[in-house]
């Protein structure tokens, strides 16, 4: 059994009135322990919905969601399902409740109610883990967007959560803040062993997942790899792009160049060498 | 008339402990027509400059002129905002009326026109953000889906008929598809009114993709103010700035590098892959 199953859920906004809007339709899909996944999709397309599901925020009208076998459906799980579930949103601004930074780091492991010792030591740890120890002592609003969110990020790690949910945790950041959090995330997958589910739309990010899930309104439309990068077309469709450097690599094949398989711009230049 | 600037300064919470200089002596000038790009990390003054030049921070150092209108001295603040439209970010958050129609008559119906002309203004700003004005007009602006509310508050500025537009980061957090065609909209939009546009971008590739030039601030100064294919030779000092040059020319300074003859000034992907193709093709010729 996966650590996340999720398995034909289906949730409509306004169900039952005349403009109910279905977001997710039908969607299955598990995921392991110690996996990075990407979920990819245009606006609307039901991520963020999934998200929600994933921590039982919303409960789905049709079908299950199982985190580590505990069924979001059932109220008495909700709170060990949230211990396991860590979610990050988009605006850290939103995420702060106290005036100094590891305060707010010990708001929630203070609600599990551990020890003081504990919890000066999950602080600490969870301050270390997203580079943020210099600040401890300081107050969030003095912070940049980048490092307000990997605050964030500590504050859900200082609950021990085996998954990390990044719901476009990076969207509003600038190109600096961006590769801190990712760097973060990245990090804490491989050192951590910790499960992320990145929602972003993208596409550069996802790059770096083992797995891509790509949602169009509200049904799944691929799982898998990196080859989808190939069939630019085909994300157009789903109102997605490839990285420049991989449109530039399809534009050249096009143009008869015979550029091998490449992931990074390095590899292209590479290619780019190899042919001229 | 263009846009003068001249020996800007601010400084935020001037005589405190809290005292920060957001901008340093900056020095520009906007032809009409333009389309110009200001990038710069968080806290560069890239905002604290743009609202300076609708007044909504009052100029305390150095000289501005907009069109005719010197903010240096006493000016009608209506003909300011009425030459001058922005659009700030996440624009939909500003949406507050209860139909489409009436939150986009806002602003006109302010600047005293008659009933006849706002109701033309609001109609023709729908069509150039494409939305379909029978449909949409009385629908309650929070109905709408995200892309359709940030065109319905472009709208609200367009219909002001601004000759100036500033556009404080209008992709932000939109997905591909919804940043190709709010910048798509923009062009058309420049198109149609020849309004002079600026725009503010944590994003390089799209600043060189569409930007006539493009002012990179640092710390409050005015670093850079060139072409995008000028700009591109700076990527060394860009970088110590923590800023980056666009993913096509940073691959074509690579190339360069690698003793490959690819042309120098390459900001744009099409003109990248065309440049490679082209020795490609030259090399098997």
């Amino acid at each position: 059994m996966s650590l996340i199953e999720v398995k034909n859920v289906k949730y409509a906004y306004n169900y039952g009135s005349q403009d109910a809007i279905v977001a997710v339709n039908d969607v299955s899909f598990g995921i392991e322990e110690g996996e990075f996944v990407a979920l990819v999709g245009h606006n609307g397309s039901g991520k963020s919905t999934l998200a929600k599901m994933l921590n039982g925020l919303i409960i789905p009208l049709d079908g299950d969601v199982l985190i580590d076998g505990m069924n979001t459906r059932d109220d008495s799980l909700l709170y060990d399902i949230r211990r396991q579930i860590g979610v990050v949103f988009q605006n850290p601004d939103n995420q702060m409740v106290a005036t100094i930074i590891e305060d707010d780091i010990a708001f929630g492991p203070e609600n599990l109610g551990l020890d003081p010792k504990e919890i000066r030591e999950r602080v600490d740890w969870a301050l270390g883990a997203v580079g943020m120890e210099k600040h401890k002592k300081g107050m969030p609003f003095r912070l940049s967007g980048g490092q307000k969110q990997r605050v964030a990020i500590a504050g859900v790690l200082a609950i021990k959560p085996r998954v990390l949910v990044l719901d476009e945790s990076t969207s509003m950041l600038d190109p600096k803040g961006r590769t801190e959090v990712l760097n973060v995330i990245k990090r804490l997958n491989k050192e951590e062993n910790i499960t992320v589910v990145l929602i972003t739309h993208y596409m550069d990010e996802a790059t770096d997942a083992d797995r891509i899930i790509i949602l169009n309104k509200g049904k799944i439309a691929h799982i898998g790899g990196k080859e989808i990068f190939l069939e630019e077309d085909r994300l157009r469709s789903y109102g997605l792009n490839v990285p420049t450097h991989i449109h530039i690599a399809n534009s050249l094949r096009q143009g008869g160049m015979d550029i091998g398989q490449i992931w990074t711009e390095r590899e292209l230049e590479e290619e780019i060498c190899r042919l001229l | 008339m263009p846009i003068v600037i001249e020996n800007l300064s601010y400084t935020y919470s001037p005589n405190t402990v809290f005292a920060h200089d957001a901008l340093k002596n900056v020095h520009m000038t906007i032809d009409d027509g333009e389309f110009v790009g200001i990038i710069g990390h968080t806290g560069s003054g890239k905002s604290t400059l743009v609202l300076h030049l609708n007044g909504l921070i009052k100029l305390t150092s150095g000289k501005i002129l907009v069109n005719d209108i010197d903010l240096s001295k006493k000016y009608d603040y209506k003909k300011l905002r009425s030459t001058v439209g922005i659009v700030f970010q996440y624009p939909e958050y500003q949406l507050f009326d209860e139909t489409v129609e009436k939150d986009i008559a806002f602003g006109p119906k302010n600047l005293g026109l008659s009933k006849e002309e706002v109701a033309y203004r609001v109609r023709t700003a729908m069509e150039m953000v494409g939305l379909d004005y029978e449909i949409i007009k009385d629908r309650s602006p929070f109905e709408l889906s995200g892309g359709q509310k940030r065109r319905a508050a472009l709208a609200g500025v367009i219909a002001m008929h601004p000759k100036i537009l500033i556009l404080d980061e209008p992709t932000a957090g939109l997905d591909p598809k919804g940043k190709e065609n709010i910048l798509e909209l923009v062009h058309s939009i420049k198109k149609a009114s020849q309004v002079t546009v600026i725009m503010i971008s944590h994003n390089m590739d799209e600043i060189n993709e569409h930007c006539t030039r493009v002012a990179v601030l640092n710390q409050g100064e005015l670093v850079y103010y060139l072409k995008p294919s000028e700009l591109v030779e700076r990527s060394l000092e860009l970088g110590k700035m923590g800023l980056d040059i666009p993913t096509s020319a940073r691959i074509a300074r690579r190339l360069r590098k690698k003793g490959i003859n690819i042309k120098t000034g390459i900001h744009k992907q099409d003109e990248l892959i065309a440049e490679v193709l082209k020795l490609y093709k030259g090399e098997r010729a």
